[in-house]
């Protein structure tokens, strides 16, 4: 096992293609979620907004190392960079938060709680750690119908779901039966107010893949180049065969537990820290540097995906919204003639 | 040859592996070992891979099966008792029992959960909780109490679109036996009538079935008929059989093993209550378990659960209310 790896991208650096696309979603995602939060402030959003950021590149790099149409990935609370780099379209994102009756849930669910299970993508509930089984049980699933192929599945978690029992529940279940699943954990340092200090007492969550007997990496997470070619090498080796992988990502959480939350607890010396720095304007240096992109190719996307963002938001705000009295109200997908 | 309640059980998987490739059945020692009850015996040999042994994690089996589910399968999971379902509870009752609801798409996944008190037992090898279930949306809860029963609605349980908490009697397992698995294949949400009679009405389901039709036995010599629903499915519950009957008796007792504060009983009694008040001749009652866990001794145990002579004792009052 691997318990830290050094920012050493081989062979990504040549990548430029894919390194331009994780940090496009980034940037789609960040330009969403700012969208989002000011929705929110001016009271057109009902229920909480929940934001990623500060961790746009482990979600990202790790949604661009799957394969829509054959991979699965079931993002959590901080994953709108995941989503957009899986191929989540900005309507998803825009109609559940605004309660639009043709999003994915209809209205029945809000915010981060939307998905599409039949594309390889199950929805989240807002129990920690329960995923890990359900994407478990989706490969089990192609395994015992022959068609598993090099196919992967791969969720996400914060700090404080590690301290579940679904989470040891579900690696175990996983690393048991060897299956091509990728764990990111994306230690944001807090989990709602609670620290790392009341969470879990090894020095790096990393430590647990020995226990379960599956690989692990580390890495800091606001290094772009060095998280993306992590999660990359973490996606690699599943596919490969090489059994469940435990990414940890360790990073600040740029915002509060959700818009409502001005996480004051949260204290200077760490914002300044070198885990409070933002991902975002790492890969931007980084590609930069790298001459992967031109300062004027990132305006442009700026100005670009704010346009489709405020489309998105339009479009959302014009549809209508669900209507008690035509609702079904059908818990069950059969009709018996009892209830 | 004659078959019993288990015998059917595993006859059922048997027939539901060889006519259905998207079936599989999941859970503790069930594998090569067939089972803590011998519900799977024989059939991982018969189908490889398909009978599968799980850790001691209840949560993890529910989701695998949630996820299987998605990916076009059809699982059967097995609870060891159904008391350790409680691990399980927020898997079934949060990521199974609210999918369909949520996303649209359905959760044809069925839990087999060995339920009820035996001798012995204690109290996290005996509980029921079909009322627990039955209280969340999105759940359909059977709970049958003849062989024939065991056989047709874990058939038809797995072949519904939706997630399926079967309670199987561990009393009935090997205690009940019929001549063969073939008898009256009712839909799932309708009720039968155990029994036929005209002064009063029991509605029980599962083991409390049996109890009450002894209990219906003793008071003929004395006179009275008293008609035994069966409700088969706690959920969906077929309010209107039972209506029927209490139009027919005036009288209603409501039965159950589980403990009594709420639950399939309560739910009874409030329907007849609420839409056929008309219909009684007499305050309706019910029976449940006693307020306490399951206690251990064979002692306490049969004074803890319903059987033939509390309900016979009740039925005798509510006869000349």
């Amino acid at each position: 096992m691997q318990l830290a790896t050094q920012p050493k991208p081989a062979g990504l650096a040549g990548n430029t293609e894919f390194l331009r696309k994780v940090y496009q979603a980034m940037l789609r995602a960040r330009i969403l979620e700012n969208k989002m939060s000011s929705l929110y402030k001016a009271g057109k959003i009902v229920g909480g907004v929940y934001l990623g950021r500060g961790q746009e590149a482990v979600s990202a790099g790790l949604g661009a190392s799957l394969v829509k149409g054959k991979d699965f990935f079931a993002p959590l609370i901080r994953d709108q960079a995941g989503r957009t780099a899986f191929g989540e379209p900005l309507l998803d994102c825009t109609r559940t938060y605004l309660g639009s009756v043709l999003g994915p849930t209809r209205g029945r669910d809000g915010n981060v709680h939307r998905g599409r299970p039949k594309e390889g993508m199950p929805t989240m509930i807002s129990h920690l750690g329960v995923q890990l089984s359900v994407v478990a049980g989706m490969l089990f699933a192609k395994r015992l119908q022959g068609t598993l192929g090099d196919r992967v599945g791969a969720t996400c978690l914060g700090d404080g779901a590690t301290s579940t029992g679904s989470f040891h529940e579900g690696l175990n279940f996983a690393a048991v039966e060897r299956l091509p699943f990728v764990l990111v954990v994306t230690n944001n340092q807090y989990a709602y107010s609670t620290p790392n200090t009341s969470q879990f007492a090894c020095a790096d969550l990393v430590e647990k893949a020995r226990g379960y007997g599956v690989g692990g990496l580390s890495v800091d997470g606001t290094d772009f180049l060095a998280t993306v070619s992590v999660v990359g090498e973490a996606v690699r080796r599943a596919r490969a065969g090489e059994g469940p992988q435990l990414v940890v990502a360790h990073v600040l959480r740029l915002s509060g537990h959700g818009e409502h939350d001005d996480a004051s607890y949260v204290p200077q010396e760490m914002r300044s820290s070198h885990c409070g720095r933002d991902c975002m304007d790492v890969a931007r240096t980084q590609l930069l540097e790298l001459g992967a992109v031109t300062a004027d190719e990132i305006a442009g996307w700026e100005e670009q995906y704010a346009e489709e963002v405020q489309q998105a938001v339009a479009q959302a705000q014009q549809e209508p919204q669900p209507d008690p009295d035509t609702e079904d109200w059908m818990a069950v997908s059969t009709h018996f003639p009892a209830r | 040859m004659s078959v019993t309640y288990i015998d059917a059980i595993r006859e059922a998987q048997l027939k539901l592996l060889q006519d259905d490739p998207r079936v599989f059945i999941y859970g503790q020692d069930i594998s090569t070992f067939g089972g803590a009850f011998k519900a799977t015996k024989g059939l991982a040999d018969l189908f490889p891979g398909r009978v599968a042994d799980s850790p001691i994690s209840e949560d993890a089996m529910v989701g695998m099966a949630v996820g299987a589910a998605i990916e076009g399968m059809r699982p059967i999971i097995e609870m060891q008792f159904a008391d350790f379902s409680s691990v399980a509870f927020n898997q079934i009752v949060n990521q199974a029992g609210t999918h369909y609801y949520r996303t649209g798409v359905p959760m044809p996944i069925t839990i087999r959960m060995p339920s009820g008190g035996t001798a012995g037992s204690g109290p996290f090898h005996s509980q029921s909780m079909e009322g627990v279930y039955a209280q969340y949306p999105g759940l359909v809860v059977l709970t049958p109490a003849t062989v024939s029963d065991a056989y047709h609605m874990l058939i038809d349980g797995v072949a519904l679109d939706d997630p399926v908490i079967y309670c199987e009697h561990k009393y009935l397992y090997r205690w009940l036996k019929a001549e063969s698995m073939a008898g009256e294949r009712l839909p799932i949400g309708k009720a039968r009538i155990a029994r036929p009679g005209r002064h009063a009405t029991v509605v029980a389901y599962s083991a409390m079935v049996h109890e009450s039709v002894r209990a219906a036995e003793d008071l003929r010599n004395e006179g009275w008929e008293v008609e035994v629903v069966d409700l088969r499915s706690v959920k969906p519950l077929d309010t209107e059989t039972v209506l029927e009957s209490v139009a027919r008796t005036g009288r209603l007792l409501a039965v159950g093993e589980s403990f009594p504060w709420g639950g399939a009983t309560a739910e009874v009694v409030s329907r007849v209550v609420q839409d056929g008040f008309h219909l009684l001749d007499a305050p309706p009652m019910r029976i449940n378990a006693r307020d306490t866990p399951v206690p251990y001794h064979p002692k306490l145990w049969s004074a803890h659960r319903p059987g033939q002579d509390l309900i016979r004792e009740t039925l005798r009052q509510l006869l000349v209310y």
